[in-house]
């Protein structure tokens, strides 16, 4: 059987279609049969194992995990080896549920054991790791196991392999979790630190496979916190290291992986982002990820176009999340990034691409990039990128909607050119939608572009923002449990009350509701922020010409004041002032009796003392206050 | 004291050099060191070694601008070249900060700043601007100021040239780069002052790493070179060196073996190898009466028609005499001829591979050690200091002892006369620059023997003994001719009749200066209380046997119409000649295509 299966896949279906499978393994259990006999149904099982998906379907469906499994805790090596063979073939198979190998808890630790046991036994076993590591839970079983100390000896073992597969369960091991990194860090590989047996692992006469994975479990550690981002070994060694699987030596797949992990290791740090940005050509180098299929291959062969169209779609979004990451924090990196050939033409046409992947990544893209006053105002107004990114709001996943919705806050800012047109094609009602849903993130962003938007508007948009949100849904959101929530639906408010007729205007018709949600707010639990916020917005309603009554009449809102004024915190001391200050400004009607009542409540007693204050704000504040009382 | 800082710095220097540009050859194409005093405009200053470059003009206009250029072109040899300018001023306030740096050819004009005019390149502090042979730049990099380091690489196998800052590469400026540009630094602002680093120090950038890179891909090229259609002829080819070279050094019984199992037929009769066989363990041995007396029996005119052959083998015979290993003083009462210093069959025996382990596996099948050790010298003429010291013996190989028999000091500052002798400025200890002598040597003597070549290298190996042979010279203690009465008698006599040989030759033949030298040093050894510790010791030592047996069984070879030199040497020698050649043309890849890396 095993002469005739060797490299015949047709052959290894017939004999799983004649029912080899559950005969090989009963032979393969029977504690009878002789260790050799044992060893050739492992071989055998093995090369089956090595043809279609749909073998290892077979395989897995008779139960062939568990036998094998069984089988290791046999004494003889050679049979075990065979076992290991068959399983880490089964088990990198993306057919196999990796959870298989976790379902008997002795498993792991048995595995841990025979690990040293012979080249072969390393190599498999720590393969099978590499493979089955997929979520924090599998990660910190192979932890608890000693997974780091028993795998850090074979990054030095004589063996290519070994070394290969030691490295990858460590990247795997590494990603996002701090524990292990953290971990990592203290590890020493005869004698050497592992972020330095990392470092040797990336010269460039290393494999390219090697220096990819080592650089990939350096950036792990480093986004774990276990590496300072300013270590030589980051900044001189990793980030060189990716940058250079982004050239255009290197083959595709190392291109998109070189690409994202780069992304990934700069994201949070803007001195990585400035270097990344001057090394090796690196922005206009991302430029030709996006020249897939190229008009050449087609022409070439088909082989190849069909290649190149495999990759084209991972190219591309690996290029604009690296794009997005270098473009965060740097406005400099953002005009360099936008001044790139056809660059946003480029973004435009991501939006709208069929791949889900590469509308994210291009819309990250966009959104890192309109942080960017200078490109919000040229280069976005002039692709009218809004037109692309309105359309994606329609109908989008939720992680889409996310990063369009937070990029529209930017183009609805103030200053933007796109501003106008956004607001006649409807966004409003869109943006209402948004602050109804389930995730936090999509509420912050349709209130916060709503804030943006209210930011200096005409009476009409006020009017027409108030309306559809509705009073109703704008005071569930002023009792979100989100802070985020609540403090942009705070701004929005006091943005829309703001300029003294569109003051007087809102409050004439919302104010009994604005004046009930004040109240709840500064009466409840909240951050300083908060209440400062809330502050403001009561200090705008005392500008208003008649909006003032609402708070005049409102003995128990007075006292609040006059409590905030007292205030250990000085910003709120300082809102609650100003609020005061608008109420008894002296060329306004009726501004003697205010003086007058507010005096009779002891408030000039209070600004004097705020006279004295350390603050010189506060004190100036309350001086200019004071002042209105001696005119 | 600051001397010392100096000569500490310069030893610095020499060995950074030598370790990233082992290739190049300094004596043809010297390395730049510094700036060059004579090859600057007028406003520049140079200072601290010629190493800082400072700006003494006015500054006002771009006629203001002057540049310096390095002592040397970079030479082509080093496959990639790389040198580092720290920005220790930018300069007053008030001023554009103009600097540029970069590469230019000679006779570029220096009163520019390097990348303005053709055949000139240059990377600008003040906007971040490569100019390639042209006034107007091109974006290339961010702007440096104070306190930063810029690097600049050139590639001398694809002619391109990159940047770095502060350790960073910033890609691709230049490419189709011309041949031997010197480094160039230049400046237009008052206050400018910036420091060189052509390996003076460690560099910020790695630029090992870059050069690792390209010896992979260099090598690469060479391993996944096309054969074409005589593929299948590899093997045969070379088996058929190899069988060559064991016939060539009369390694009969292996060469026997060797062309049985891999179906060769040995172009020599047996017979005639055992012949020169013996011949060669005789003169090895340092029995050179009896090496001379079989030499006439068994080739009777050999000797008669080369008279300068017969002369330097006689001359040998003296050495020996004074050795007291020759035979006619040693049956005088010397030692014992077997057990102390027998030389066993092999000429040459200098290391003992460490890699044996695996070279034996793929060499040994059905053969043997002995070839397994022979071909392994043969293949690797470098050494690395753990080569030698006897790992040999404890495999047990009968050959490795000969060294340790053989009474001597042999102090290191000797070792420079070994090799001043042979006309060469080796560097003693200098390993790599040895190596590549040894096979310049290789092509440049190519009419001489093989085995001439291998002195030098030995020369090495004996030095890295010298632990060994101390502890073996107190053992025995060495006297005149073995110590006896009348062997030195029978010795000072044979000298006469040298002497009266050479009158003759002379007569006969005219002068020969190189026969006249070799009498004159043997006569020498006389001159000296303990001869083996004299200026001209070096000739009683047994290495010194080993061109003398080269010479002698190259001429026995020559008369049998076969080559005096195996090819497998030619090989060897002809690639290193190829290199030397390639370093001149200006094909960089020559630096990482060492024949010792594929002698394995």
């Amino acid at each position: 059987m095993k002469n005739a299966v060797i490299g015949n896949n047709k052959q290894k279906a017939n004999l799983i279609v004649l029912g080899a499978v559950p005969r090989l393994l009963y032979l393969l259990q029977q504690s009878s049969s002789s260790l050799e006999l044992r060893t050739e149904c492992a071989v055998v099982l093995g090369s089956l194992a090595m043809g279609t998906e749909n073998n290892i379907k077979s395989l897995v469906d008779c139960h062939i995990i568990p036998a094998l499994l069984q089988g290791l805790l046999c004494s003889d090596l050679i049979f075990i080896e065979a076992c290991l063979r068959c399983l880490r073939t089964v088990f990198i198979s993306p057919v196999t549920p990796v959870q298989l190998l976790y379902t008997d808890p002795t498993v792991i630790p048995h595995l841990m054991s025979l690990l040293s046991r012979s080249r072969h036994t390393k190599e498999y076993i720590t393969q099978i790791f590499a493979h089955c590591c997929k979520t924090p839970e599998h990660q910190t079983v192979l932890f608890n196991h000693s997974a780091i100390q028993n795998i850090a000896p074979l990054l030095i073992s004589p063996s290519d392999k070994v070394r290969m597969q030691a490295l990858k369960c460590f990247s795997v091991l590494a990603y996002e979790n701090t524990q292990v990194s953290m971990t990592l860090v203290n590890v020493l590989v005869d004698g050497e630190q592992l972020s330095q047996v990392f470092v040797r692992m990336m010269q460039r006469d290393k494999p390219i496979e090697m220096q990819l994975t080592a650089a990939k479990c350096l950036t792990y550690m480093c986004r774990a916190g276990a590496i300072r981002t300013d270590d030589n070994c980051i900044i001189l060694k990793t980030l060189p290291c990716l940058v250079r699987m982004c050239s255009k030596e290197r083959l595709l797949e190392e291109r998109v992986e070189g690409a994202e992990t780069l992304a990934y290791l700069m994201e949070p740090d803007v001195e990585l982002q400035r270097i990344a940005s001057f090394t090796d050509h690196l922005v206009s180098m991302l430029a030709d990820y996006f020249k897939y299929p190229s008009s050449v291959s087609a022409i070439t062969d088909i082989k190849r176009l069909d290649h190149d169209l495999k990759h084209a779609h991972e190219l591309r979004q690996a290029a604009f999340k690296l794009y997005a990451s270098l473009g965060s924090n740097d406005e400099d990196i953002r005009k360099k990034i936008t001044e790139t050939e056809n660059m946003m033409d480029r973004i435009v046409s991501g939006l709208s691409e069929s791949s889900i992947k590469v509308r994210l990544a291009a819309v990250r893209c966009l959104h890192s990039l309109s942080r960017s006053v200078q490109q919000l105002r040229t280069s976005f107004h002039d692709h009218a990128v809004w037109k692309p990114l309105m359309k994606l709001l329609q109908n989008a996943p939720d992680e889409v909607l996310v990063m369009a919705s937070s990029t529209l806050c930017n183009l609805l800012l103030e200053f933007s050119p796109s501003k106008e047109p956004i607001l006649d094609s409807g966004v409003i009602e869109l943006l209402c939608s948004l602050t109804q849903s389930d995730s936090p993130a999509l509420r912050v962003n349709g209130i916060w572009a709503l804030m943006n938007m209210a930011f200096q508007a005409d009476q009409k948009v006020k009017v027409e923002i108030v309306r559809a949100l509705g009073t109703e849904q704008l005071f569930r959101l002023l009792s979100d449990p989100d802070t985020n929530v609540l403090m942009k639906t705070l701004g929005l408010l006091r943005n829309l009350l703001s300029t003294r007729p569109h003051i007087d205007q809102i409050m004439s018709s919302h104010g009994k509701q604005i004046m009930q949600a004040v109240t709840l707010i500064l009466e409840g639990e909240h951050s300083i922020e908060v209440k400062e916020q809330t502050l403001c917005i009561l200090a705008n309603i005392a500008d208003g010409n008649t909006a003032k009554e609402l708070i005049m009449t409102n003995d128990d809102m007075l006292q609040k004041i006059k409590y905030y004024m007292g205030h250990s915190n000085v910003k709120l001391q300082l809102a609650a002032t100003f609020c005061i200050s608008n109420l008894i400004w002296n060329e306004e009607d009726g501004s003697q009796e205010r003086q007058d009542k507010l005096k009779d409540m002891g408030f000039v007693d209070i600004l004097h003392k705020l006279t004295q204050a350390s603050d010189p704000n506060l004190c100036d504040r309350a001086k200019t206050a004071m002042q209105q009382y001696l005119a | 004291r600051s001397d010392l800082a100096l000569n500490e710095q310069e030893k610095d220097l020499n060995q950074r050099l030598r370790r990233l540009y082992p290739a190049v050859n300094e004596e043809e194409t010297p390395l730049p060191r510094s700036w060059s005093p004579k090859d600057k405009f007028s406003y520049i200053g140079l200072s601290q070694n010629n190493l800082r470059v400072h700006y003494k003009g006015h500054g006002k206009t771009p006629k203001d601008a002057a540049s310096v250029r390095a002592t040397h072109p970079i030479p082509a040899a080093c496959g990639v070249y790389y040198f580092e300018v720290k920005i220790i001023s930018k300069g007053r306030d008030g001023y554009v900060k103009y600097m540029g740096i970069g590469l230019s050819a000679q006779g570029v004009n220096m009163n520019r700043l390097p990348g303005w005019d053709k055949h000139s390149y240059g990377y600008h502090g003040d906007d971040g601007h490569s100019f390639c042979s042209s006034g107007t730049g091109q974006p290339y990099g961010p702007t440096f100021t104070t306190g930063d380091v810029i690097g600049c690489c050139v590639n001398l196998i694809n002619n391109t040239c990159f940047y770095t800052k502060n350790g960073h590469s910033l890609g691709i400026a230049f490419t189709d780069l011309p041949p031997n540009l010197y480094p160039t630094v230049g400046l237009q602002t008052p206050g400018e002052v910036v420091d060189a680093n052509f390996g003076q120090h460690p560099f910020v950038f790695d630029i090992e790493d870059y050069m690792r890179e390209w010896r992979t891909k260099i090598q690469a090229q060479i391993d996944r070179f096309p054969i074409g259609e005589r593929e299948g002829e590899w093997q045969a080819m070379i088996q058929k060196m190899v069988a060559s070279y064991l016939v060539h050094h009369s390694y009969c019984a292996t060469a026997e073996v060797f062309a049985k199992s891999t179906d060769q037929a040995v172009h020599e009769e047996l017979a005639s190898i055992k012949n020169r066989q013996k011949i060669q363990k005789l003169v090895l041995s340092g029995r050179m009466g009896e090496a001379i007396e079989t030499t006439q029996q068994l080739y009777p005119s050999l000797l008669e028609l080369n008279p300068d052959l017969l002369f330097m083998l006689k001359v040998r015979q003296f050495i020996e005499m004074v050795n007291g290993t020759d035979s006619e003083v040693r049956c005088l009462g010397g030692r014992s001829p077997k057990s102390q210093d027998s030389y066993p069959g092999s000429p040459r025996l200098f290391n003992s591979p460490v890699h044996k382990a695996s070279s034996s596996q793929t060499y040994q099948t059905g053969i043997g050690d002995v070839i397994t050790d022979h071909l392994h010298f043969l293949l690797s003429p470098g050494f690395d200091s753990n080569y030698c010291n006897g790992v040999s013996s404890s495999k047990g190989h009968t050959l490795a002892h000969s060294h340790k028999s053989c009474p001597r000091t042999m102090p290191s500052p000797e070792l420079g006369v070994l090799n001043g002798s042979r006309g060469q400025q080796t560097n003693v200890g200098a390993e790599v620059e040895m190596e590549v002598d040894h096979f310049s040597n290789g092509v440049s003597e190519s009419s001489s023997n093989g085995f001439l070549n291998g002195s030098s290298t030995h020369g090495i190996d004996l030095e890295e003994c010298d632990g060994d042979m101390e502890v073996d010279s107190a053992q025995s203690k060495r006297q005149l001719c073995g110590g006896s009465q009348a062997a030195i008698e029978r010795m000072i006599q044979f000298g006469r009749e040298l002497q009266s040989m050479s009158e003759h030759l002379r007569r006969e033949r005219g002068k020969n200066s190189a026969n006249k030298k070799m009498l004159k040093d043997a006569f020498s050894l006389l001159a000296y209380s303990d001869p083996w510790i004299s200026p001209v010791g070096y000739q009683l030592d047994s290495i010194r046997r080993e061109p003398v047996c080269s010479t002698l069984n190259s001429a026995i070879l020559e008369t049998h119409n076969l080559p005096k030199q195996p090819p497998l040497a030619l090989a060897v020698g002809q690639a290193a000649q190829c290199l030397s050649l390639m370093a001149r043309t200006g094909s960089g890849s020559c630096a990482f295509a060492s024949v010792d890396d594929y002698l394995h």
